[in-house]
């Protein structure tokens, strides 16, 4: 003898429970396969549940207007001979095939796979994107992270832990392989944790900005910086630039500025003076042939440092047109990499803006970078009395570890005698 | 708020609509007299009459072209096929004509008509009421797939079909009709068509899905919430142009995802929620973008076994859970 079970039977498409309206048999009598047991009433029809066993009903488990959902139990019934080849005891033993996966048996064999999961380290260094990008976004060492995931695998959720717990693994190794480039990155693109009040106005650090704080983080904090400032009597110079402005601006097309005559000056004395024209390169220090002047041209918010190619090769007035179109592109944002690759050596129009003395940050990884000043006229001594004559400063901010104060200041005395010579008897502006 | 059925929430909007506007009307096999083989349209023959409850031949492509041209007159059809797998011979006019009517016209024509459809198996339909058949219809522009899971999800937003001043497709699962029952507020409501909605909150996984699915999720999550697992469970509820934006937050949330269908698993739903997560999410993804779909097979069989091994149920879906947050 055996017990099996009668359920409710699908009674039809999307019927998904029925009521009893009533039993068609009581505990004790004897049933054959088929014979209806209970009235069933369902949202599309009502029906006879018949038995899928011929036996004795034991117990009726679910009462008159109950309703009960397709495949629960409805009724018990005790059939001769357990075991039997009829549907139901298959479906039985499925049932407790199923029931025994949450049993403690097969919970012990689960925890014991968790066990063998732990002890798998084979995908310990596999990283999926999101943990990667957490990595690196936190400066996490991903060695001394322990994963929680399949074969050890650190997960996202693991190092989002570790973010949130605030103790951070990061190797002291991979601080120190850190190039200057990232050192130079931490200093200036990462939150400082400064507050804002107010109306504040937060800008957020992007694109050029960001550049020129790593190139400018990057040149202070490597190259040494030695600064001498010399001052030139231009009058000759100003007065060969005022006679031919008009006719050069008529004829050319474009204005013959002061700069260019600057540019040209020290395009020659650079030729004279290769050490200024020099890049430090840790083990060496190599003097470039090229004569690539960089010009700082400000847009706004923005600073570009195109390049004069050949500055020794070229007139004022080739100069004067490359000025000319370097500063035209720089406005209209047109300048490309090319425009700005391969500078040698730098010369920056401060004079542009007032400035009278300054001291530049020179243009990594170049050695020196010149500052053209405000020309201002000034009553000066000459020959035993005063006179007016047109001033101007040139300051140079020089890389200590290429150069030192000799040579640069040769350099800046030779600017100076080149300038000064330059008048309209001896001078071509073509 | 009333707790009713799945099937009585179609039935609740169809009538509200037809009393709402008389623009409205009913056209499909069987739906005047009879109230529908599901009685999905119960009751309507009588409150509204012949006039407005259309017992229609056998023959869908003429159910969706009177549709069509009723809507294109000005009215609000809302056509009924009597299974999803009916469909087939209204394609034509559906996707050539109601989808594209807007745009051929130059926005001067359109066909603001809804048609129903219970889809979905595991009530031994067999092979010819068992499909599921929106991935026909998703590279469609012009068409609204709408497959609401809750009777809530199911009246807002058959009365938003409805209103809708295009054509709209709206797949009820024949088996969530009776089983899946919920709270539906008195008042009048509609749901933005077009929109997802999170159905659970949880951090450990992420399982996209729609239709009768959500509820199997829902009741996986539970379990797993017992072992610690949290899931999060977004019901797309329009699968036809999806909820992209609540898409990427889903999947991003946790960087786990599972997407479940019980449509077949190639070209389907979830594999375009599964390409707009690699487009958008890399960076977020923990583990690889899972699919969990029916088998590649004609249809869903007919014996109990095989239709089994088909249908999509709790507890696969559990398995595919647990399995991709152990990952």
């Amino acid at each position: 003898m055996g017990l099996e079970k009668i359920n409710m039977p699908q009674l039809g498409e999307s019927v998904t429970e029925g009521t009893i309206s009533s039993w068609l048999v009581q505990p004790g009598d004897q049933v054959n396969k088929y014979d209806p047991i209970a009235e069933v009433m369902t949202d599309k029809v009502n029906a006879e549940v018949p038995s899928s066993f011929t036996g004795t009903i034991k117990e009726l488990v679910a009462q008159e207007d109950d309703t009960i959902e397709v495949g629960e139990l409805m009724c018990y019934i005790e059939v001769e001979g357990a075991g039997s080849t009829e549907e139901a005891p298959v479906e039985k033993e499925v049932v407790e095939v199923e029931k025994s996966s949450d049993s403690p048996a097969s919970s012990s064999q689960s925890k014991q796979n968790k066990t063998a999961i732990s002890d798998d380290t084979t995908s310990k260094t596999r990283y999926s994107p999101a943990v990667m990008t957490l990595a690196q976004d936190n400066n996490i060492d991903l060695n001394q992270v322990e994963g929680s995931g399949r074969g050890g695998r650190i997960t996202r959720k693991d190092v989002e832990k570790i973010i949130q717990s605030g103790d951070i693994p990061t190797s002291a190794s991979s601080e120190s392989d850190q190039s200057e480039n990232k050192r130079s990155e931490s200093a200036t693109a990462q939150p400082s944790g400064v507050q804002t009040a107010e109306g504040d106005i937060e800008i957020p650090v992007t694109g050029v900005r960001k550049a020129i704080a790593q190139n400018m983080v990057k040149s202070t904090t490597e190259i040494p910086h030695a600064w001498m400032m010399v001052e030139v009597d231009v009058t000759g110079l100003v007065e060969l630039r005022n006679s031919v402005k008009n006719q050069f601006k008529e004829k050319e097309g474009y204005s013959l500025t002061f700069f260019s005559f600057f540019v040209k000056a020290v395009a020659q004395a650079l030729k004279e003076y290769p050490q200024l024209n020099s890049t430090w390169a840790g083990d060496k220090i190599i003097q470039r042939k090229a004569v690539n002047l960089n010009i700082a041209v400000a847009k706004e918010d923005e600073l570009f440092v195109p390049v004069i190619k050949d500055a020794d090769e070229k007139s004022i007035k080739g100069i004067a047109k490359d000025i000319t179109a370097l500063a035209s592109k720089a406005r209209q944002g047109k300048l490309t990499s090319k425009d700005m690759e391969g500078g040698t050596f730098t010369v920056n129009n401060t004079g542009s803006f007032g400035s009278v003395q300054s001291m530049g940050v020179i243009n990594h990884p170049q050695a020196a970078i010149l500052q053209v000043e405000s020309i201002v006229k000034k009553p000066v001594f000459q020959d035993g009395m005063f006179g007016a004559r047109d001033m101007v400063n040139l300051c140079l901010s020089l890389d200590h570890r290429v150069l030192d104060g000799l040579v640069a200041g040769n350099f800046l005395a030779r600017v100076k005698e080149i300038l000064e010579k330059m008048t309209k008897d001896n001078t071509s502006v073509y | 708020m009333a707790v009713i059925s799945y099937i009585q929430a179609v039935t609740q909007a169809l009538k509200e609509e037809m009393q709402r506007d008389e623009k409205v009307f009913v056209l499909g096999e069987d739906v005047g007299k009879r109230g529908g083989v599901f009685r999905a349209t119960d009751g309507l023959y009588e409150e509204f009459g012949e006039a407005r409850v259309l017992d229609t031949p056998l023959a869908e492509s003429a159910i969706a072209g009177v549709g069509i041209g009723a809507a294109m007159y000005g009215m609000r059809p809302v056509a009924e096929m009597q299974f999803a797998d009916f469909i087939m011979p209204a394609v034509n006019q559906i996707i050539s004509e109601a989808a594209k009517t807007r745009y051929r016209s130059n926005n001067d024509w359109s066909v603001p008509m809804t048609i129903r459809a219970p889809y979905g198996g595991g009530v031994h339909g067999a092979l010819y009421h068992s499909q599921s058949v929106e991935a026909l219809f998703a590279n469609q522009p012009g068409l609204k797939i709408v497959m609401p899971s809750t009777p809530y999800d199911v009246k807002g937003l058959l009365k938003a079909s409805i209103r809708d001043n295009d054509p709209v497709l709206f797949f009820e699962h024949k088996r969530a009709y009776r089983l899946i029952k919920g709270e539906v507020p008195d008042e009048d409501y509609t749901l933005p068509i077009g929109k997802a909605d999170v159905k659970r909150e949880g951090s450990d996984i992420t399982v996209i899905t729609y239709g009768l699915c959500v509820h199997f999720a829902l009741q996986a999550a539970e379990k797993l919430a017992e072992e610690g697992i949290e899931a999060h469970v977004l019901d797309l509820r329009t699968v036809y142009p999806l909820d992209q934006e609540a898409i990427i937050e889903a999947a991003s949330k946790t960087g786990k995802v599972l997407l479940v269908t019980e449509d077949n698993k190639e070209g389907g739903i979830i594999s375009e929620v599964s390409a707009i997560i690699s487009e958008n999410c890399l960076f977020d993804l923990d583990a690889p973008v899972k699919r969990l779909a029916g088998p590649d097979i004609p249809s869903m069989p007919y014996a109990p076994t095989m239709e089994k091994y088909f249908m999509m149920n709790p507890d696969k879906v559990e398995k595919a859970m647990r399995d991709l947050a152990e990952f």
